[in-house]
């Protein structure tokens, strides 16, 4: 694999003002309020591998997912891709050059079709954007293909979004992300408004996709089990911050971050022999008053005195890299999985 | 539909596209709708009816009422042709001034919907326009159009085309011909209507904007004004139709209102309001046709016009098919 990464993205931070309107705030002498919905993620993904984001909801990986394809402008931090800093200000032609390269999936495959439009329009637009296509034949005919790859009929192409059931919208939207012929697909939650059975077949034609256009991502994702079907590399989110980033076997062979632990303790799986299950403890905090030191700390069976004041860092090493100081410490060895207390059968 | 006798839209649009076009109109869903809802085509029928009779009224009314050579006062306050008194040259009866009712309602429905039509069309734009800005720029643009919009929205409609005809009277003094007096009229109309428009719109718009296909058009760098018209107009478009056409009766209310007032058409140019007007004033002294034919012209009109919208809201909706 090629050594560059392809996408870089450091210390990446966005804070949301969320505070009452200014008259409000005047009359009732309220507070700013601020809230972080992501900050200090550091990571990198190179060519044709995956990078997958997990957390619960509200640990900021959409946010992310947004400010690395450039949708939403980051507070602090910069993403660079290819070499090229999507975060600058100043609009480069350069930067217009990668737009091209970059696309994104969506989650609700309800929303992500205008539905005024026809199938073939929707999956030429970025055709027409990029001006690939250099006349209506030849764009009928790049769609016909299109549809065709992501199994689909090419005939659909005069039909409406809403003639298609869930899966067969998300191939439509794949469709459309890989008209332009990108090399970075940003997937945010792909799957999870799907079905269990349908789930399956749009990740498999993700990942033929891939191996055929040597495709990079970066999937989104709170399912472990789908993150597993198709991550090479893993970052686990809490709270806006990167607790954990691990190579996917490493991860769920030795998970080491205690928040990892819990989220793979909480997996079900089908052969629940020795394995003994915990449930999820407590909810992820408000991210207004996030709690002091560790986020984590509140929820972790391993907090000591040091997690309440201090914020651990996402400490680089092979293979794991880890943001906790009980791991730091060397407290906790990568495990199993298997919390403390868990009695196994 | 038949595999050998008909192509497929796909097959054609690259053989002929006139023949796609014709395809996909017989074949479409919104014909099928319409060809089912007896409803909508007897109110389609009324609606043409009144629009081609007050376009060709040149051709088809029997008289030119405002020809002076034609009117006789002899021929004043004339029933309908099948009573007792009444004149077969004249089937709807005649005015005071001896103007044939008919070729006045197809007259006056001319100017009528003529005033309707444009201050609705101005009404709408101007309303769309302002609405999309401000539910896709939000902030202070927003709020700017939407503070103005409520402001405007407690002046009266009649009040501002008072206002307005006022100005204007004071602006050209004594050059104010009648086509002046009609763009004021469909200015102040529309003016009054706009609100409406801006406020569905910029609802609908604020909901649209923050949706997947909005965000997948933005990433690809289409310009924000192409991604307004292109992918947010036509999913906030149906609930104005829906006001368009209440608003078209509106208007030729509106425009009946201003004409009794003063500040409309003179009765040397009537529209139905203005026709309905100058009847009220016989109503009570027997000569009821003056009043009642362009007021059944009118109700016909504007119950027709509602039809044909509800049925439009529903075919246009994708999702209701």
């Amino acid at each position: 694999m090629s050594t560059e990464p392809l996408v870089t993205v450091e210390n990446l931070g966005r804070i949301y003002d969320v505070s009452k309107p200014w008259l409000n705030r005047v009359v009732e002498r309220a507070p700013i309020q601020l809230l972080t919905a992501a900050a200090g993620v550091t990571f990198s993904i190179a060519r044709t591998e995956t990078f997958a984001l997990v957390g619960e909801s509200g640990s900021g990986k959409s946010t992310v997912a947004k400010m690395v394809v450039g949708l939403v402008p980051p507070s602090s931090g910069e993403v660079t891709i290819d070499g090229i800093s999507m975060t600058h200000r100043r609009r480069s032609s350069e930067r217009e050059r990668l737009r091209r390269r970059i696309q994104m999936i969506f989650q609700a495959p309800y929303a992500s079709l205008n539905p005024r439009w026809r199938v073939e329009n929707i999956i030429a637009e970025p055709l027409r954007a990029f001006s690939v296509a250099q006349n209506a034949d030849e764009q009928h005919k790049r769609v016909g293909e299109l549809l065709r790859l992501v199994g689909l009929d090419p005939a659909d192409g005069v039909k409406y979004p809403h003639e298609f059931s869930g899966g067969q919208r998300q191939r439509i939207a794949i469709a459309r992300a890989l008209s332009a012929q990108p090399e970075f697909i940003v997937c945010d939650e792909p799957t999870s408004a799907l079905d269990v059975s349908v789930q399956a077949q749009i990740l498999n034609l993700m990942r033929d996709l891939q191996r055929q256009f040597g495709l990079t991502y970066l999937f989104i994702s709170h399912n472990l089990a789908v993150v597993r079907h198709m991550a090479t590399r893993i970052g686990v989110m809490y709270l806006g911050r990167l607790v954990e980033v691990s190579p996917a076997r490493e991860l769920f062979r030795a998970p080491r971050h205690p928040y990892t632990r819990m989220l793979l303790d909480a997996v079900p799986d089908l052969d629940l022999t020795e394995r003994g299950r915990k449930a999820v403890e407590g909810e992820i905090p408000n991210p207004i008053t996030p709690p002091p030191g560790c986020a984590f700390h509140p929820r972790c069976p391993y907090a000591f005195e040091r997690c309440r004041v201090e914020r651990p860092v996402l400490l680089p090493s092979a293979p794991a890299s880890v943001a906790c100081h009980a791991v730091e410490e060397g407290r906790i060895k990568p495990g199993a999985g298997v919390l403390e207390g868990a009695v196994t059968p | 539909m038949s595999a050998s006798a008909t192509p497929t839209p796909l097959e054609s649009a690259a053989t002929a596209p006139e023949r796609k076009r014709w395809a996909a109109l017989r074949d479409s869903d919104t014909l099928y709708s319409f060809l089912h809802s007896k409803v909508t085509i007897a109110a389609a029928i009324v609606t043409l009816l009144i629009i081609c009779g007050a376009l060709f009224a040149p051709w088809i009314a029997p008289h030119n009422p405002f020809d002076l050579r034609e009117v006789n006062l002899i021929n004043s306050n004339l029933p309908p042709a099948w009573m007792a008194e009444g004149n077969k040259d004249f089937l709807l009866g005649t005015d005071d001034q001896g103007r044939d009712i008919l070729s006045t309602i197809l007259y006056g429905s001319r100017i009528s919907l003529s005033v309707g039509i444009l201050s609705v069309a101005f009404a709408a734009i101007v309303g769309i326009v302002l609405g999309l800005v401000a539910g896709y720029r939000g902030g202070a643009v927003d709020t700017v159009i939407m503070r103005i919009a409520d402001v405007q929205l407690t002046f009266p409609a009649i009040l501002i085309a008072l206002l307005i005809d006022g100005s204007v009277r004071a602006m050209v003094g004594g050059q104010r011909n009648e086509e002046m007096v009609f763009w004021v009229l469909i200015f102040s109309i529309g003016l009054s209507f706009w609100v409406q428009y801006a406020r569905t719109v910029r609802g609908s718009t604020m909901v649209e904007k923050s949706k997947d296909y909005v965000l997948a058009a933005r990433l690809i760098g289409i310009h924000p004004i192409k991604i307004l018209f292109r992918h947010v107009l036509p999913n906030v478009i149906g609930p104005v139709l829906v006001i368009a056409t209440i608003n078209l009766a509106l208007a030729v209310i509106l425009e009946a209102t201003l004409s009794f007032l003063g500040v409309g058409l003179p009765p040397t140019q009537p529209s139905l309001g203005t026709l309905i007007s100058i009847g009220n004033n016989y109503l009570f002294s027997g000569e009821w046709w003056i009043a009642i034919f362009p007021g059944i012209t009118l109700a016909a009109l504007v119950l027709a016009v509602n039809l044909v919208g509800d049925w439009l809201r529903d075919a246009l909706n994708p999702k209701l098919r």
